[in-house]
């Protein structure tokens, strides 16, 4: 494995292997030495076209652990907010020895396209691309999921998930979607019908514009952030409409089974899809996703660039 | 191929390092054990059980995963991490024994010693092996050895444990 | 030997009749199954098929504005050597042919050139606004003499300014081409609105927004009875209404693009904006109807939709790429292949559809006619047999834009005769001194 682009690059046991890994790394984070050698003496460029402090410096973190130099290359107050061209950026970083490039982009496929580009020779690992995907995160809500809600078992055969929101603007929901399906859980969307692509029922998942009936037969409920641009968008009414059919307040959380948790990537609309309470309550599980997500991120900088080629692979 | 030890001969080395631990460290109570994976943590386990019915009590076993301090990463495909188990006990201020199965460049023990940082600054650290083959490339030795095996580099030392592989010999293979 | 007696030998006629040709000053002199000319230079086809020289109706030659992604010249040679005779230069131009200035330059750079016949498509609105009428009728009379018009690249999408557009052009018989592209429901879209659009997070371009467009033209052109023609048809929907329309006795034509025919949207699936087209490439089923829509003449034509660009607007992230695709050196090679290889046309009906059809269309008068005895030899042969590697780097264009880089595609183009004199001999561009 080279790059991280998709969930669907993926094999269910390279999946596995990467949360198993993560699973050992997060001794790490817990202990008194926070750092390992493993990554000593390579280079890795945070590409940040796109602003996103919160994953950025959860990659950063991931990067420093394990001993790699890390480059920030954000937008604001850079080359590419002077509108050089994503070749000439990667070219940039080709010639200054990135061994790999973390990118999270406006624009959906930017990532691939840097992959199968010839502008530079380094892993590419999609930080989050446009309204495509992010694969990263799905793995840190995977690992979360299977802590939380897996007994015996390492994949996540059983477990019931709702994604509830934007999904049709969320590279956060494909990802998900994806990796959730090759693992194993059962997902359903819940969303205002406006806010599903179009072609969504060719995805493996059950689809509901209804969040109080899906609320009470679920393990896991996934909330989406709700971009404030899509509020003058004829997405929804306004809102406190969308907040009143889709957000999850009080009221909801109790209808919420046993041992269910509840999930957000971040940033929180507190207040519009979810209440303060909930995202405060014993079953939010949203500060532990943040931690989670430095360990996931350590593994998969350990699977793309611990290992030498595999042609070298003699003993 | 040749076999170089068989099961009893196995069973025997073994027996003999559980007692040589115990007679080189006066206070067994001290005493940890940790096994680095895959075969080396097995061997801690089944050194552990000599051990703890000679003592009469129960030594402490864990296993400790050095991949993440190898030094020859970049030489060979990613390799999954292998789990770490440290004993309740923990290691500050003990006198730790860490088991492998062969001792060879010296380069796993040398990443075992630099991963033991992590977890803490036992009294004194030992090793003990299976095997040593010799052609070491750092300046580490075994301070219990199962047998001394000299082999020619090209040869390959190939342990198989019950546990792991259905048997208990070691092999000796021209490559 | 004189250089204006060519003789053909052993051609096969769209009709199958294999046949020998004398071309003399320009005109088809004689046809016969033998024909011995000591004077003449002799073409030996080997049975390669001949067609009347390639006409197309949407082509765009970037210049003036853009001369660094394509020239009238570099066009011209890309005509040439996929077999064309006539190109027709769409109005989106930097400045814009909404008038008889614009549109006189691009038909004299053609005639500079002098490798095909450059006929200017002016806008149907100043600055393809779509908001003024543009001087239509200055552009009618004009040297360049136009007749078909079109704000291409835009949809005329007021229903007001297209009956007017329609209803003005009736004086000289002229014709509309309309982008059929309702822009309400493609702000910001980037490719076929479906299964694909929804996995690869691209904002999805649904085909209603096409067919909308077609169904209120169609009967727009019927209510004030003037000539409608639909560019680039690209859904299953599209080929459905038109279909309808034409069996109302309703007057309009339709194209087809050769990348339509060929390509779907999972093409996209790369990222390679290579693949960003403006209509998208749509899905299988959509591909399906074309075909049998060509087939069965509900779609009239094929026209390349010839869009070149220049690197940087290709090389780059997919939202940030222009929309286009170069065409017309493989236009007839992706006919064949989805047309004639396929079994569901023969080389009479591409005939009709890459040559007389457009020609009667936009009223090329030169173009199109038969390939009989007195008619004025615009000539294409291809070999169907022989294959091809496409390779960007040799495009005659300027642009390197092809989707179909490292296809084989079947189907060589050998010479393309313009006027009796060769612009393409034995696959080499020949530069006409046109004295």
């Amino acid at each position: 494995m080279r790059h991280l682009l998709s969930i669907s690059d993926l094999t269910k046991v390279q999946a596995l292997s990467i949360l198993d890994t993560a699973t050992e790394l997060a001794r790490v984070s817990d202990g008194a030495v926070k750092k390992l050698p493993t990554l000593r003496g390579r280079t890795i460029v945070n590409l940040f076209v796109e602003d996103s402090t919160r994953t950025r410096i959860s990659f950063e973190a991931a990067a420093k652990r394990l001993s790699a130099d890390v480059i920030n290359f954000s937008a604001k107050g850079s080359s590419l907010s002077k509108g050089e061209s994503l070749k000439d950026t990667a070219l940039t970083l080709q010639a200054m020895g990135a061994d790999a490039v973390v990118i999270r982009h406006g624009a959906s496929g930017a990532p691939q396209r840097l992959a199968d580009s010839d502008w530079m020779r380094g892993s590419v690992i999609n930080a989050g691309d446009g309204t495509h995907e992010h694969p990263s995160q799905a793995l840190l809500d995977a690992f979360t999921i299977r802590k939380h809600c897996v007994k015996g078992g390492n994949d996540l055969v059983g477990v019931r998930v709702a994604i509830v929101g934007d999904i049709l603007h969320s590279r956060v929901a494909r990802s998900n979607v994806l990796l959730l399906n090759l693992l194993g859980a059962s997902v359903t969307l819940v969303a205002p019908p406006t806010l599903l692509p179009v072609g969504v029922e060719s995805w493996p998942v059950k689809i509901s514009y209804d969040l109080d009936k899906v609320i009470g037969s679920v393990d896991v409920v996934m909330m989406l952030r709700v971009q404030q641009e899509r509020m003058n968008d004829l997405f929804f009414p306004n809102a406190r409409e969308y907040s009143r059919y889709f957000g999850l307040n009080a009221d909801r959380l109790r209808l919420m089974s046993h041992n269910s948790i509840v999930m957000h990537p971040g940033p929180m609309n507190r207040g519009l899809e979810i209440a303060a309470e909930v995202a405060d309550s014993a079953r939010s599980v949203i500060v532990e996703q943040v931690a989670n997500g430095v360990s996931v991120r350590m593994a998969i900088l350990y699977v793309l660039l611990a290992g030498g080629p595999l042609e070298a692979g003699v003993k | 191929m040749s076999i170089a030890l068989s099961a009893p001969d196995i069973s025997r080395a073994l027996k003999r390092i559980s007692h040589e631990i115990l007679e080189a460290n006066t206070s067994s109570d001290q005493i940890v054990l940790l096994g680095i994976p895959t075969r080396g943590a097995h061997l801690a386990l089944r050194i552990a059980a000599n051990m703890s019915s000679l003592a009469g009590h129960t030594i402490p076993v864990g296993m400790l995963d050095i991949t993440m301090h190898r030094d020859d990463l970049r030489m060979r495909p990613p390799r999954p991490i292998m789990p770490t188990s440290i004993p309740d006990s923990g290691i500050q201020g003990r006198d730790l024994v860490l088991i492998d199965d062969v001792l060879f460049s010296g380069r796993t023990i040398r990443a075992g010693l630099d991963a033991l940082g992590e977890i803490g600054r036992p009294h004194t650290v030992q090793l003990a092996v299976l095997i040593d083959r010799g052609h070491r490339e750092l300046p580490i030795r075994a301070d219990f050895v199962g047998k001394n095996l000299p082999t020619s580099i090209a040869q390959s030392v190939k342990v198989h444990l019950n546990e792991v592989d259905g048997i208990d010999e070691v092999l000796i293979e021209e490559s | 030997m004189s250089p204006h007696r060519y003789l053909i030998k052993g051609a096969t006629m769209p009709d199958g009749r294999i046949c020998d040709l004398l071309i003399v000053a320009g005109l088809i002199q004689t046809i016969s199954a033998k024909i011995e000319d000591t004077d003449a230079i002799v073409i030996k086809a080997n049975g390669s098929v001949i067609l009347p020289g390639l006409v197309d109706l949407h082509t765009h030659l970037r210049q003036p504005g853009r001369e660094d992604a394509e020239t009238v010249l570099s066009g011209s040679r890309a005509g040439a050597k996929g077999g064309f005779t006539a190109l027709s230069a769409m109005a989106n131009t930097s400045p814009v042919a909404d008038n008889a200035g614009v549109v006189e330059q691009v038909f004299r750079l053609g005639q500079q050139a002098g490798l095909v016949d450059v006929f200017p498509i002016g806008a149907v609105t100043q600055g393809l606004e779509g908001v003024v009428l543009a001087e239509i009728g200055a552009m009618a009379d004009s040297l360049a003499r136009v007749r078909v018009f079109s704000d291409d690249g835009n949809c005329v999408f007021d229903p007001l300014v297209m009956r007017r557009g329609l209803e003005y052009i009736k004086k000289f018989d002229g014709v509309i081409a309309q982008h059929a592209q309702e822009p309400r429901l493609t702000v910001g879209s980037q490719m076929n609105e479906g299964e694909v659009s929804a996995i690869l997070g691209l904002k999805g371009w649904p085909a209603i927004a096409e067919e909308a467009i077609i169904a209120r033209d169609v009967l727009l052109v019927d209510h004030v009875k003037s000539r409608l023609h639909i560019c680039h048809v690209t859904t299953a929907g599209g080929v459905e209404i038109i279909r309808w329309a034409k069996a109302r006795g309703i007057n309009v034509t339709a194209e087809v693009t050769p990348h339509h025919l060929l390509l779907t949207d999972d093409f996209a699936r790369s990222y390679d904006p290579v693949f960003k087209v403006n209509p998208p490439l749509r899905t299988e089923k959509d591909v399906m109807a074309l075909r049998e829509g060509l087939c069965d003449g509900t779609i009239d034509i094929v026209a390349t939709d010839h869009a070149p660009h220049s690197s940087e607007s290709k090389e780059c992230e997919w939202h940030e790429a222009s929309f286009g695709m170069l065409a017309l050196e493989t236009a007839l090679s992706i006919v064949q292949k989805t047309m004639i290889d396929s079994h569901l046309m023969n080389w009479t009906q591409v005939a009709n559809c890459l040559s007389t059809a457009p020609a009667r269309i936009a009223g090329y008068g030169d173009h199109g006619q038969p390939l009989q005895v007195g008619s004025i030899a615009n000539i294409t042969i291809v070999d169907p047999h022989a294959s091809w590697s496409v390779d960007r780097d040799l495009s005659a264009s300027k642009s390197r834009n092809t989707p179909f880089h490292g296809f084989e595609l079947p189907g060589v183009v050998t010479y393309t005769f313009f006027k009796g004199v060769p612009t393409l001999f034995a696959g080499a561009l020949v530069e006409n001194d046109v004295s």
